[in-house]
């Protein structure tokens, strides 16, 4: 008994050690980040000093940079108008089709929800070439529409086969219950169905609006002037200029760029993990 | 002959129509558009004429094409074994604790949350010769002696831009196949037991075989993530030194919008086309199984 137990810790400081490395993999960017944001630039060129630490007096001249020397904070308004525009056009486009998928009969249902899914697998690669040229003769070239307008294309696949198979959770009788109280469909969805699904709609909503977030093949391909740029692309196109790298506000553009995507993901860890594993375990 | 649309369809086909209209605009539009650009001679500015395969047979004539072909395989064969082979292990790690279970998948998981360009531009600072932590550590404990170029010299710059493409996408793998080992029933690995079985047989006859389905969907998204990557290259490397980290992605950019060449860019991007339809084949072949269309 008593060797068996000393097996089964042996065996849990073994797991333990084993995961140290992937977190330490995991970590280390970040780390980095972090660290170098806020190191001042005698320290950040200077080979001799050990890059792990902060070895001189840390400084926030960087962020200071940032803020008031570029167009950082226009950036950041930019993403998050182009993705919140986005991410409601899109999941309340997802919503009723999803319902429609899940609950109603009609020809051409299963084509479709095939469909949905193969359009989830083209990558963007496919289609930023031929969306610039649509962009340019529409003559939404270098504006935040051109953006707003094409997100839904990986949002929408991706939402609509979520909430699919989310409301093919939730129980038919409850809505059948009210239509036969005399709710109209709409209002059916509305008050039955729409709160009981909450948590795949905030699922998509979240995923959406990450991927949105991420993006930077549309923004490379559509955006050229400075004002119009989003924050992947302002702080990877302007913190960068020739040869002259800004490193330490380079460093906290990214960071600052990753936070609100990082605390989303905190909050609603359980609501991530069921997205992400989503396509794979869904029986 | 018409058939009436009943109550039911009409309202169904209402609710699709908003999702059905915008996919065929902005995807299935741009792939016949992009497949229609492959084969004129467009530039940004300029609609241009049909001339046929002429690009296709360009591209093919173009050293920096080849030299992508072989990048994009590298890259996609490289990167989806180490992070299939690492992610099954990381996952049946993962599977093992019972402690801090919750911090720890958060933690494995950044890499893949947090949006790859700033990261990427994290790990750019990372692979400095000069200034930069890597080639610190690797002198201070003796491994090298000199400063390596990482994103200078071509098969280092291959190995730093896997290296990141391992870093971003293993989380990826590991949470998907821990959902796969989540769902094997206990009792057969209790039965296993009974019978004999030592953890080795057990591993091979129940859990690879169960979680292989998950395994395979997973191989495939990736897949068609990897080989259509665009973000690490143009963070790291723009594609240098001399091509050898161009993928199709990065070079279709280059040649479509930099140089303006936008059939000859589409042509380019095309090259993906065949990959994408062996994977949705593949993926509704295993949905099909599982779900029983």
């Amino acid at each position: 008994m008593v060797t068996m137990r000393i097996r089964r810790t042996l065996t849990n400081i073994v797991n333990y050690f084993g995961l140290l490395p992937f977190l330490l993999f995991a970590l280390f960017p970040f780390y980095w980040m972090i660290l170098c944001s806020i190191k001042t630039n005698i320290e950040l060129y200077n080979p001799r000093m050990n890059p792990f630490l902060i070895n001189l007096k840390p400084t926030v001249e960087h962020y200071v940079y940032l803020f008031q020397k570029t167009n950082f904070p226009l950036w950041f308004f930019n993403t998050f108008l182009v993705c919140t525009v986005a991410t409601v056009f899109s999941v309340t486009l997802s919503v009723l089709a999803g319902y429609a998928l899940a609950r109603l009969r009609f020809r051409g249902a299963n084509v479709l929800g095939i469909g949905i899914f193969v359009t989830y697998l083209i990558p963007p690669t496919l289609l930023f070439l031929p969306l610039a040229k649509v962009m340019g003769s529409f003559r939404l070239s270098d504006t935040l529409w051109s953006l707003i307008i094409t997100y839904p294309s990986f949002m929408i696949p991706f939402s609509t086969w979520m909430l699919t198979a989310f409301f093919r959770t939730i129980p038919k009788e409850i809505e059948e219950c009210a239509l036969i109280d005399g709710c109209t469909r709409l209002q059916a969805i509305r008050k039955v169905i729409l709160p009981l699904a909450l948590p795949g709609i905030v699922t998509v909503t979240l995923f959406s609006f990450l991927q949105g977030w991420q993006d930077v093949i549309y923004s490379v391909a559509f955006i050229s002037s400075s004002q119009h740029k989003t924050l992947t692309i302002g702080v990877l196109q302007e913190l960068i200029r020739g040869d002259v790298y800004y490193w330490g506000s380079l460093m906290g553009g990214a960071l600052i760029g990753s936070i609100p995507v990082i605390l989303i993901f905190v909050f609603l860890l359980d609501y991530y993990i069921a997205g992400l594993t989503a396509g794979a375990v869904k029986q | 002959m018409r058939r009436r649309l009943s109550r039911e369809e009409r309202t169904a086909y209402a609710l699709v129509a908003p999702v059905v209209l915008y996919t065929a605009s902005f995807v299935l539009y741009p792939l016949l558009l992009a497949c229609y650009l492959g084969l004129t001679n467009a530039t940004v500015a300029n609609p241009g004429k049909f001339v046929g395969l002429e690009n296709f047979v360009r591209i093919l004539q173009m050293r920096s094409f080849r030299t992508t072909l072989y990048n994009t395989g590298l890259y996609f064969s490289v990167a989806v074994a180490l992070k299939a082979s690492l992610g099954l292990v990381l996952a049946l790690l993962l599977h093992r604790i019972t402690v801090f279970s919750r911090p720890i998948r958060a933690i494995i998981l950044l890499p893949w949350v947090t949006p790859i360009a700033f990261t990427a531009i994290a790990w750019r600072w990372i692979f400095d010769p000069q200034y930069s932590c890597l080639n610190w550590a690797l002198r201070s404990v003796g491994i090298i002696n000199r400063n390596i170029a990482w994103l200078s010299f071509p098969s280092y710059a291959r190995i730093a831009v896997i290296a990141v493409n391992i870093w971003r996408g293993l989380p990826f793998f590991a949470l998907n196949i821990l959902a796969g080992l989540k769902t094997i029933p206990q009792e057969l690995y209790e039965a296993a037991k009974v019978d004999g079985a030592g953890a080795w047989t057990q591993f091979t006859r129940i859990t690879m075989p169960l979680i292989a389905p998950v395994f395979a969907m997973v191989v495939l998204f990736s897949t068609i993530m990897t080989i259509s990557d665009f973000t690490i290259v143009y963070t790291l490397t723009k594609g240098g030194p001399m091509d050898s980290t161009h993928l199709l992605a990065t070079l279709a950019y280059q040649t479509g919008l930099t140089a303006g060449f936008l059939g000859r860019g589409a042509a380019i991007a095309l090259f993906l086309f065949p990959v994408l339809l062996i994977v949705v084949y593949l993926q509704l072949r295993i949905m099909r199984k599982r779900w029983s269309w």
